[in-house]
């Protein structure tokens, strides 16, 4: 039976795993993925059982790290790159916007980068200083770029595998503070298209649309709503570039009411994307208008005050009540 | 003065002229060379070349066309048919030397100026004018030559040359990849990583900087306190200064840097030194920043009048043959331009091709709404 309760850093070791046996073209890159298995463990094991050569040890360098791996796509190789916490991608940002991206468009397709950049990110655990970024949107906005964020053990596993098997390149951001979270795997399931919205609990009052850690706070915000009689349906996005819009218009236009959360500032954030598009689609079907739960226009506190930061159970509910008093 | 005395001064304050005097010339012992500017073959302890009549005017010929389709070029923008060149004049050597070392499986990594690197490696010219007419950003098929496409951020592609190489490397094949940038891009960190990946990995690819003297305004001395070259001395690599206007130091040079990456002895710097003769592009004014007198002590140093004159007093071609030269260059220059002007601007909706290799609902949803705006235009005219 295929079927496993794995933590989510655990599904990814395991996709991460399956995909280095699938092809030997599979290169896993980072810094301490090696001996160590990353900070958060998640290569694990992975250089003991297919080497330095295809699970490499790279220098402290995030340019460095994107920019080889673009190379080795151009020799026909697989990057699977770590970036060690969302605060330390900028090195790599202008890599991954000038080169990574724009490679297959300005070659007229004759370049393929099937590049994947795996980035632990948001906050909740804790940690100092650029370890609980949410910087989603600074890559969604550049064409080129997909850009992913699996929510449960199963998406981590699946999500990753198409990841890997995408000839575009592919951002994929863990939620680092779920990788502790178990939950089912079947690792011999037929998985849905990489980008389309799940439906997570059906409603019909209001809309919850979120990915990766905030999913979770959603599921419980909509039981907690449910004991008040009110009954809200929850999305899990799980691609911020491209963006199922269709799912959520379909969801919105049965419920009337979105909410969109994320840990991400809510200024240029995703959900003011969401927002404007659902209205210019949805227009007639709104009760109210599309409101955003997220981080404020503040640099990510200290750990101490982050949970104020965080949008939590209570201001998911806020926003809720919010919605349906209009 | 020596190159040390140099690399000790204090830095120039900003907007002083710097002379080509207090540049190190071909004296210094550091720099190879195997043909002064007044066409004598030099001898060299650790460079030596041997090459047949026809392959010393095959080099002079490389050079003469590719100075002619770059004047052409030139001319092109001035007369509106391109929006931007920028000039290799001065540098013909250092790309064809470093450029007619290599071999077909080795692949190159060019900045936006290697014109000549581009002829010798198969790519036709006129593909190289697409971009700075601005019909695409990039128009050849990087497998077909082993040559990438222009890279217009400075240094990036270094990185990229690393990561192609560890990955000949990987594959046990015995090819090389070489690099080109330029003296200004040696103050990136991307050029730097490039060096420590490069060195740690042992990978095999050579580092070929034409140090042309100024990066847009800036001279040298405001990317380093020492000569460049002398760089790759940190990262455990070795690194050459070449004199950049000799081409057969270039090749002799760039030739044993290849075989060194291909022998599994990893990198190699190159520094050859060069002259950008012209504005750094067809936008720049360099009367603002420098001098005549600079370009004219380099002008004295040109790469292919030394030739020229070795080609003469070996006795390797006569008058007749020159002749048929510039005539095949006036017949290169004309179906350059010809081509350039019967370029085609692309089709608009072609700004939502090729942006995902696995398709996208957005870019979908865009291409599907602007077609449908442009379509409404031709429809009734209200």
């Amino acid at each position: 039976m295929a079927v496993t309760k794995l933590p989510l850093a655990k599904a990814l070791n395991e996709s991460l795993r399956k995909a280095l046996e699938d092809d030997p073209k599979v290169l896993i890159m980072g810094e301490d993925v090696g001996k160590l298995g990353g900070v958060f463990r998640v290569t694990d094991g992975l250089q003991k059982d297919f080497g330095e050569d295809r699970v490499i040890d790279t220098p402290l360098a995030e340019s460095g790290i994107v920019g080889t791996a673009i190379g080795l796509a151009l020799r026909g190789y697989r990057p699977v790159v770590e970036i060690q916490f969302d605060g330390f991608v900028f090195p790599a940002y202008d890599q991954i916007v000038t080169q990574l991206a724009k490679m297959h468009a300005r070659s007229l397709g004759k370049i393929k980068l099937p590049v994947v950049v795996r980035i632990p990110y948001g906050g909740g655990i804790g940690a100092v200083e650029h370890h609980s970024e949410s910087p989603e949107a600074l890559f969604a906005h550049v064409a080129g770029l997909k850009v992913v964020s699996p929510s449960n053990s199963s998406d981590a596993y699946w999500m990753l595998q198409q990841a890997v098997h995408s000839d575009d390149p592919v951002i994929f951001f863990e939620p680092k503070r779920r990788y502790w979270d178990k939950s089912e795997v079947d690792t011999e399931a037929i998985p849905g298209p990489l980008h389309a919205a799940r439906t997570v609990r059906e409603g019909t009052d209001l809309t919850l649309a979120a990915y990766g850690p905030m999913v979770k706070v959603c599921v419980e915000a909509a039981a907690a709503a449910a004991e008040e009689g009110k009954s809200v349906e929850v999305i899990d996005l799980r691609s911020m570039s491209p963006i199922d819009f269709d799912a959520v218009q379909a969801s919105v236009e049965r419920t009337g009411r979105l909410v969109v959360v994320h840990e991400a500032p809510v200024f240029y954030g995703s959900g003011a994307e969401i927002a404007a598009r659902i209205t210019e689609r949805s227009f007639y079907h709104l009760e109210a208008p599309v409101l955003r739960v997220g981080g404020f226009h503040a640099p990510y506190p200290p750990a101490r005050v982050e949970e104020e930061y965080l949008p939590g159970l209570d201001r998911v509910l806020d926003a809720v009540d919010r919605s349906l008093a209009y | 003065m020596t190159v040390e005395s140099t690399a000790a001064r204090k830095p120039r304050r900003s907007g002083k002229r710097v002379s080509a005097a207090t540049k190190p010339q071909s004296s210094e012992p550091q720099l190879v060379q195997l043909l002064s500017p007044e066409g004598e073959r030099v001898e060299h302890p650790d460079h030596r070349i041997e090459l047949t009549p026809e392959e010393l005017l095959g080099l002079y010929r490389d050079m003469v066309l590719t100075r002619r389709f770059d004047a052409e070029a030139t001319s092109l923008q001035r007369q509106g048919e391109l929006g931007l060149w920028a000039s290799l004049l001065g540098q013909e050597a250092a790309q064809i030397g470093s450029a007619r070392a290599l071999r077909d499986d080795d692949y190159v990594f060019p900045t936006y100026r290697e014109h000549g690197v581009a002829w010798c490696r198969g790519v036709d010219p006129t593909n190289l004018l697409g971009m700075f007419r601005g019909v695409n950003h990039g128009g050849w098929d990087p497998s077909a030559n082993n040559f990438h496409l222009y890279t217009i951020v400075i240094g990036s592609q270094t990185l990229h040359a690393t990561g192609y190489a560890m990955g000949v490397a990987k594959d046990g094949a015995d090819a090389a990849v070489i690099a080109y940038f330029g003296d200004g891009a040696s103050s990136q960190g991307d050029v730097a990583e490039a060096f420590t990946f490069s060195a740690v990995y042992n990978a095999p690819v050579v580092f070929f900087c034409q140090n042309n003297q100024w990066a847009i305004s800036e001279p040298t001395e405001r990317q380093s306190r020492v000569p460049l070259y002398q760089r790759a001395q940190g990262y455990g690599f070795p690194g050459v200064r070449v004199d950049g206007n000799d081409v057969l130091a270039c090749l002799a040079v760039t030739r044993w840097a290849l075989e060194r990456a291909r022998r599994g002895e990893g990198p190699t710097l190159v520094e050859a030194f060069t002259y950008r003769m012209g504005a750094h592009t067809t936008s720049d004014d360099p009367t603002k920043y420098r001098h005549d007198d600079e370009r004219a002590a380099w002008e004295a140093k040109d790469p292919i009048q030394r030739l020229h004159t070795l080609l003469q007093r070996e006795g390797h071609a006569d008058e007749a043959w020159f002749a048929a030269l510039e005539e095949e260059s006036d017949a290169l220059a004309k179906r350059v331009r010809e081509s350039v002007r019967a370029m085609p601007d692309p089709d608009p909706v072609s700004i939502f091709d090729n942006i995902y290799a696995d398709g996208n609902s957005l870019v979908d949803e865009e291409r599907a709404q602007f077609t449908a705006y442009q379509a409404s235009f031709a429809e009734g005219g209200n």
